[in-house]
């Protein structure tokens, strides 16, 4: 039996759901009108005024919003309420530049654990689920928002956060927590570590994991699922949009449904800009609809993929986002070819290997060269010198049909690729343009 | 009669074969025999010991892929033509060698041993017995 935390809005009738997000897109636009003068101006630009957005309809019109007019706009530009209503923040890695800064007010924290609260009730939990939230805690979302809506669901919350793996195994198995919720490379980290200990999936409590905040690939899915006897639900959000939660997966697995009530997402050409119709890819926009402190206006997520009204038998109506194949961020562009490292993983996955790797990008000679690290793992490790190349030379064709170029596989030895508690460093970009 | 031999993976860079030799040295183990192969950015050692249990722990613990593998240990006396003959008679029989190495008497004076890998293990070694050749035994090994 399916369990909604919300039903009545997990699975409104579309035709009601669009009355909703009307009504509260009008509202939206107005409150970011009065109180944000950044987003106004590129308003008036346009010759808009709050009239002119009478439905979800007419959002098309509306301008964007990109991670560069959240930096401008750095720390307070687009708050859009005073400040002594805010009364949290949290930020971005800052990986990219300046880091983002995202206010929240006591409704706006509500709003998000419902979101989260969602996501953990379609992954199993009630309350009597014990559920460790392994993400970093701090101004990261991931351990804030799952923890919050772990406590609003009445899960026993053990607020771990990353890090010291085996005292995470030891509270999984005294406290036989049932859910826990990190980022994929960490789940697969202590999938290994549990692994090594000779622990079986049989011994491990686990029943469900929630794992987002960064691109993973259906195979390391699966991999997850059978070294820990666990199912994996994916998990979808920006910083800049609240945090996790903005989209979560049912236990169909079949992409993850956007919580359509308080978030309109779009595809876009990220090109031209213009609308692309459901079920083809294109960049990800949203308009947060309740946001108070952080109104958000089609903002442009630099991620890839595509929504689907395709029914679900989960029973929920919320439309649903593939995977991202990565953010447009994370893409390389080597020798003029996309590459994204979830399509590496995909490759080094289907032939064997682990999802430890690293992918190094150089330059010779204006030419881009593409080396990727692949760990040894014993599975993989034979006394024939000539059957360890050949398994080599396997994965560099895999590579080359799934990336359309070639790229060295260099074999190195296990565990001398950094692991990490939080996202992975999957990608070395030493040319210098 | 095979013996057991210890394959490790290593990169193709200064210093790992140290490394590995270090977690042996430092627990005791005492090789009989050992060949490197490599390409240019990986290479496999291939080590007989002492005591297999006792190394392929110490080596997993620190952090080496290893596998073990069925290999021949033959004997043969150190004089000239003494390959030779071993390789007529696995050649005769039709056994494809698929690599091996060689190390001098141990304890035994004048004689040598080759370590072999082969794709028919069976019948390489029936047809090494019955051209009268001694094959050496994991025990035999230990004393060695």
């Amino acid at each position: 039996m399916e369990r909604y935390f919300q039903k009545k809005f997990e699975c409104m009738p579309l035709k009601e759901m669009k009355k909703l997000q009307d009504e509260k897109l009008v509202k939206q636009v107005k409150h970011v009108w009065d109180n944000v003068p950044y987003y106004r101006k590129k308003m008036e630009e346009r010759g808009l005024t709050p009239d002119d957005i009478r439905s979800r309809d007419d959002l098309h019109k509306l301008p964007f919003l990109s991670k560069a007019d959240l930096r401008e706009c750095y720390p307070y530009g687009l708050l859009g309420v005073p400040l002594e209503k805010c009364v949290r923040i949290h930020s971005t890695s800052g990986t990219t530049g300046k880091r983002v800064v995202a206010f929240y007010t006591k409704e706006d924290l509500d709003l998000w654990s419902d979101c989260t609260s969602r996501a953990i009730t379609a992954a199993g939990g009630t309350k009597k689920s014990v559920v460790q939230v392994a993400y970093g805690f701090g101004l990261f979302t991931g351990g804030a928002g799952l923890n919050d809506g772990s406590h609003k669901v009445g899960c026993l919350t053990v607020p771990i956060s990353s890090g010291n793996t085996d005292r995470q195994i030891m509270f999984i198995r005294d406290l036989e927590a049932s859910i826990i919720c990190c980022t994929p490379s960490y789940a697969a980290f202590l999938g290994e570590r549990m692994k090594e200990m000779g622990l079986s999936p049989e011994e491990i409590p686990l029943k469900a994991g929630i794992f987002g905040a960064e691109a993973w690939s259906e195979e390391m899915r699966r991999d997850i699922e059978k070294t820990m006897g666990i199912k994996a639900y994916d998990i979808y959000g920006l910083t800049e949009l609240s945090g996790p939660g903005v989209a979560f997966e049912c236990s169909e697995q079949k992409g993850m449904h956007v919580n359509e009530d308080h978030f309109i997402p779009e595809i876009i050409d990220p090109d031209t800009g213009e609308v692309l119709p459901d079920d083809t890819e294109g960049e990800l926009v949203f308009t947060a609809l309740d946001k108070e402190a952080f109104p958000l206006l089609r903002y442009r997520t630099r991620d890839i993929c595509k929504l689907s009204r395709k029914k679900c038998s989960c029973g929920r109506t919320l439309i649903r986002m593939a995977k991202p194949k990565g953010r447009t961020d994370d893409m390389l562009i080597i020798r003029g070819v996309n590459v994204f490292p979830s399509q590496i993983e995909t490759v080094l996955l289907n032939n064997g290997y682990a999802a430890n790797y690293q992918i190094i990008v150089g330059r010779v000679n204006n030419t881009d060269t593409l080396d990727v690290h692949v760990e040894m793992t014993p599975e993989m490790f034979t006394d024939n010198l000539g059957e360890i190349e050949a398994r080599q030379a396997k994965l560099v064709a895999g590579m080359q049909s799934m990336l359309g170029i070639k790229a060295k596989v260099t074999l190195v030895a296990p565990k001398s690729i950094q692991r990490s508690e939080g996202k992975a460093v999957r990608v070395i970009d030493n040319r210098k343009i | 009669m095979s013996i057991k031999q210890i394959s490790v993976f290593m990169e193709n860079k200064p210093g790992t074969l140290e490394e590995m030799t270090d977690v042996l040295a430092k627990n005791n183990i005492d090789m009989r025999a050992i060949s490197v192969a490599e390409t240019e950015d990986f290479g496999i050692a291939r080590l007989i010991v002492d005591d297999v249990y006792e190394t392929t722990t110490v080596l997993k613990d620190a952090g080496f892929v290893n596998r073990l593998s069925d290999v021949l240990a033959v004997e043969i006396p150190d004089v000239p033509g003494g390959l030779n003959k071993v390789l007529k008679t696995l050649s005769a029989a039709q056994v494809n060698l698929e690599y091996m190495y060689a190390f001098l008497g141990g304890k035994e004076v004048n004689k040598a041993f080759l370590i072999m890998k082969v794709a028919h293990i069976d019948r390489a070694e029936s047809t090494l017995e019955l051209g009268g050749f001694h094959l050496v035994d994991q025990e035999n090994i230990v004393e060695m």
